[in-house]
């Protein structure tokens, strides 16, 4: 599986380097929730019922922001010819992308959640929570965000195709995530919220990959 | 390949393409512009599907699933050649040559063969057309696949860089390696020529 690696460690890299990398979608996710106490006011009872749920509903957009580069760049300069060429066959190059979009954008939004909901107001003992839910809802969302994003492929004004293909699918995690939150703050049984959350992750990862590879190869042709 | 047809869109490119290629052949596909010389190429890589006929590919150990023949002995260097502008070339060389089934030491080969150490540490978009084209070549010196589909590889090349080009492909013919290039200049180097245009509006 060495050509596997190669193709992780350069989407790897190249997540980080190019753009200013995780740092544009962070910003993105700190500055709509910063918007949030100005829509809806800031009163802090009425911030921290909120809290959870707008954190959740940020980190969705904030992940859209970098799917647009994930296979339109490749496309337009004709990588995506050589990687068809490849030792690994195009799907384990899709799963190699959701992957490396998931440890470099996922991961540092994950990172990110918690902060921005206790600004908002939610309760400490919320954290580790908010944490685990939006790393494994960020599996979720860097999967799907990919078949959108290779869906779009060769298409004019691809990010908003994007969006629009792109945010149903995100419904689930984000009720999901957003539902085991606010059940664990209510005292309820938060497990099956996480539980779903996970398989909705886990499909995404498994099935995923071979969708972006069938759109990247009509692409392609 | 046989009987080979391939649609764009709405329209027969060629149709009835008969071609075989022998290890240590080199062929020069010609034609007018819009006759099918990239499509030809990208569908022996298996990247568009052809309308008609099939392909077969062999190795010294027999016939081989076209699957394993891409993945393994196929180059392809078309108009745009995958480099990203803003990695530094020896970055983007690297990278194509792990892909194809080189290693570190063979892309460095490549790299002082084709008189691109200088060059090594410069962003990919400082480079020149020429410089550019010279980076891709070493791809396909460093990473060992013995069927290089070439999509006029000589255009922004320099005379002097021509003649190196061609001793490269004599190489690459000596060691039973073979080269489909479309071209609108002689190659320089002895290649079967194959017209196009010869195949277009049989049907029309």
């Amino acid at each position: 599986m060495s050509g596997f690696w190669v193709m992780l460690r350069r989407e790897m890299a190249m997540a980080w380097g190019r753009g200013g990398g995780p740092l544009l979608a962070l910003t993105f996710f700190v500055a709509t929730a910063t918007l949030l106490p100005l829509a809806v006011g800031a009163s802090p009872a009425r911030l921290a019922a909120v809290a959870p749920g707008s954190a959740w509903l940020a980190l969705a957009l904030a992940s859209l922001l970098s799917l647009e580069r994930l296979f339109e760049r490749d496309y337009e300069d004709g990588t995506l010819d050589l990687l068809a060429l490849g030792p690994v066959p195009l799907e384990a190059v899709a799963f190699a992308k959701g992957l490396a979009q998931w440890l470099t954008n996922g991961a540092p939004l994950a990172l990110a959640a918690p902060v921005v909901a206790v600004a908002l107001g939610a309760e400490l003992r919320l954290v580790p929570l908010i944490f685990i839910s939006a790393l494994i809802g960020g599996l979720g969302l860097a999967f799907t965000g990919g078949i959108g994003a290779a869906l779009s492929l060769g298409s004019k004004r691809g990010g908003v195709l994007i969006a629009v293909l792109v945010l149903p699918l995100f419904a689930p995690p984000v009720i999901f995530g957003a539902g085991a939150i606010e059940a664990f703050a209510g005292g309820l049984d938060w497990h099956p919220a996480l539980g779903l959350l996970s398989a909705y992750g886990l499909a995404a990862a498994a099935l995923g990959p071979f969708a972006m590879a069938a759109a990247c190869r009509n692409a392609l042709s | 390949m046989q009987n080979l047809a391939i649609i764009r869109g709405e329209r027969l490119l060629f149709q009835g393409l008969n071609l075989s290629v022998r290890a240590g052949e080199a062929v020069a596909l010609t034609g007018a512009n819009g006759s099918g010389k990239t499509s030809l190429l990208r569908a022996i890589a298996g990247l568009i599907l052809p309308h008609a006929g099939n392909m077969k590919f062999e190795g010294p150990a027999g016939a081989l699933e076209p699957e394993d023949a891409r993945s393994q002995g196929v180059h392809l260097l078309g108009h745009q050649d995958g480099f990203k502008a803003t990695r530094t070339a020896w970055e983007e060389l690297l990278f194509q040559v792990l892909w194809t089934g080189g290693t570190e030491a063979s892309a460095r080969a490549a790299s002082a063969q084709l008189d691109l150490d200088r060059l090594a540490g410069l962003e990919v978009r400082k480079l020149s057309a020429g410089q550019r084209r010279r980076l891709a070549l070493a791809r396909l010196v460093a990473s060992p696949r013995s069927l290089w589909l070439l999509d006029e590889p000589m255009a922004p090349l320099d005379t002097a860089r021509r003649a190196v080009f061609g001793d490269l492909m004599a190489e690459h013919l000596a060691g039973g390696g073979m080269i489909i290039a479309a071209v609108h200049d002689a190659l320089p180097i002895a290649a079967r020529a194959f017209d196009l245009s010869s195949l277009v509006g049989l049907t029309q």
